[in-house]
């Protein structure tokens, strides 16, 4: 679909520019290399950073207009400045350790959290030619850095010398556990239809149709699969708040804390975008250009995994084992094998 | 990438993997052992990458690291009751494991001496996933589906385990 104005406002366009500009400049074209690598991963972590930010502020809004509040509407014009305020706060509040902690884990457990969330970023196809790594192995990426996260929870949660905390790391060993098996095999039909692990050939593969029509019942197992993996309610076991405090975060203040928070907005937004790039076709549409259809087609998917967490009740743990490995899970497998016997049926009548 | 840098690369993984894997065995508190472990896969599967075997470095991440760790941890953590401080002492068995990993050490050198290696990886595949699945589900088949059946019978076997015997 190479339609001119969509070319010249894409992103690949800008990175041609500026690679133009830098030769000028610079003595050799490895310089370039550089620096435009340099650009690249200093983007992607103002993106997560500014999400971040943003999402604080929106998370905040959404649940005050689904409990029928204002929600923030004191610092700054509508309340935008808000999350500012909640950052100076928590940089000027105290760092307390607790005692008997196991020090170097506790410190290094928000840390350890924050890498695989920020390492998914490479593989996201933000518009056409736009993304940091095309590895060959590219959606199996994600899933394998996205399962680093569940051990630094376990240490946040052992290393705290707290109950809470390590009754909610147990949890979130359990869940992510559970979750990640119907989560990859909803990933998987998607997968057969394409026939490579590529990103970029995922998104060029739905230039006709968007993978959403083809397999819905994949796209409703990755939505629920993709709200527990990333904690959130109605899956927040973990930090359930009534039950456990805060679960891994109890034992942690100020920007540690932040740190996890940061963290768990990053894990929103990368679920949201391979979401996107999975099943709603990726930076592809009609006129706008191709970055800024992938940034809307990802606020949706963040507004409906919000919308969820504010209108659904939190299950029980059971209840919360039962429903990934006898619901979800069979699920996933038939829609993995009506795929399978779909896409033979096609070929034999063709 | 250039080659300096993936030198470089190289010694610095496995420097992780080396130091993490004696942490494991030298440090006197099982979760700090345990949590090494899974840094010292870490650095092995950044090793596949330096080899082009993305595929395999992404298994040992999502395997390893991912749930076998973790697993490990988690079953640390809840055998062990008392103290942590001292869970993980010496004994006095290390010169037979000295002499068991020697002989291991050896099959392994002779294994790596007698296999004919490419020169070099730049003949590598770029994109050796459909080749990987094709020897999986055909020429390797019978030991895939073993290695299914097998891993079956022993989550089977756990899940019986774990229930127990109901009492009349």
């Amino acid at each position: 679909m190479g339609k001119p104005m969509q070319e010249v406002t894409g992103l690949f366009t800008i990175a041609t520019v500026l690679r133009k500009l830098l030769n000028q400049y610079l003595p050799n074209p490895q310089w370039v290399d550089m620096v435009i690598t340099l650009v690249n991963i200093g983007a992607i972590f103002t993106l997560i950073s500014l999400s971040a930010v943003v999402l604080v502020y929106v998370e905040r809004k959404v649940s005050a207009y689904m409990q029928m509040r204002v929600g923030p509407n004191r610092v700054g014009p509508w309340g935008t400045l808000q999350t500012v305020a909640d950052m100076i706060k928590l940089m000027s509040k105290e760092d307390i350790m607790p005692d008997g902690a196991d020090k170097w884990l506790w410190i290094l457990a928000p840390v350890l959290l924050f890498i695989p969330a920020a390492a998914v970023y490479a593989i996201f196809p933000f518009d056409h030619q736009a993304i940091f790594a095309d590895l060959n192995i590219g959606i199996f990426y994600f899933i394998a850095v996205s399962s680093q996260a569940t051990l630094p929870f376990l240490m946040a949660g052992w290393a705290s010398n707290s109950k809470y905390a390590l009754v909610g790391g147990m949890r979130t060993v359990a869940q992510m556990l559970s979750y990640e098996i119907p989560l990859v095999f909803s990933i998987l039909g998607v997968i057969m239809l394409t026939g490579s692990l590529r990103m970029s050939d995922i998104v060029a593969a739905q230039q006709q149709v968007w993978f959403v029509a083809v397999q819905p019942l994949a796209f409703v197992i990755f939505v629920i699969a993709a709200t527990a993996e990333s904690n959130r309610a109605p899956f927040d076991l973990v930090e359930s708040e009534s039950e456990l405090v805060a679960g891994p975060f109890t034992e942690y203040s100020g920007m540690r804390w932040a740190l996890f928070f940061l963290a768990e907005y990053a894990n929103l937004f990368a679920a949201s975008a391979i979401g996107v790039t999975l099943f709603l076709g990726g930076w592809q549409g009609p006129w706008l250009p191709g970055w800024l259809w992938f940034m809307l087609k990802t606020a949706l998917m963040i507004f409906i995994f919000m919308w969820l967490r504010w209108t659904f009740p939190r299950p029980r743990v059971d209840q919360l084992m039962a429903f990934g490995w006898k619901v979800l899970l069979p699920l996933a497998l038939v829609n993995v094998l009506i795929t399978g016997i779909g896409m033979q049926t096609v070929k034999y009548f063709r | 990438m250039s080659e300096s840098a993936s030198t470089l690369a190289f010694y610095l993984l496995a420097a992780i993997t080396v130091v993490s894997a004696v942490g494991v065995v030298k440090s006197h508190n099982l979760v700090h052992s345990a949590l090494l472990l899974a840094l010292c896969f870490i650095g092995v599967s950044g090793l596949y990458v330096l080899l082009q075997a993305e595929f395999i470095a992404a298994v040992q991440l999502l395997i390893y690291s991912g749930a076998v760790a973790v697993l490990l941890v988690l079953g640390v953590m809840l055998t062990q009751r008392s103290s942590m401080a001292d869970s993980n002492p010496a004994n006095d068995w290390s010169r037979w494991a000295l002499l068991i990993c020697g002989l291991l050490a050896v099959v392994i050198l002779s294994v790596v001496a007698a296999t004919p290696w490419h020169g070099s990886i730049a003949a590598a595949l770029e994109n050796s996933i459909p080749v990987v699945a094709r020897a999986l589900l055909t020429d390797y088949m019978v030991a895939f589906e073993t290695a299914a059946v097998l891993l079956l019978a022993a989550m089977v076997g756990a899940i019986v385990l774990a229930k127990g015997v109901e009492e009349e």
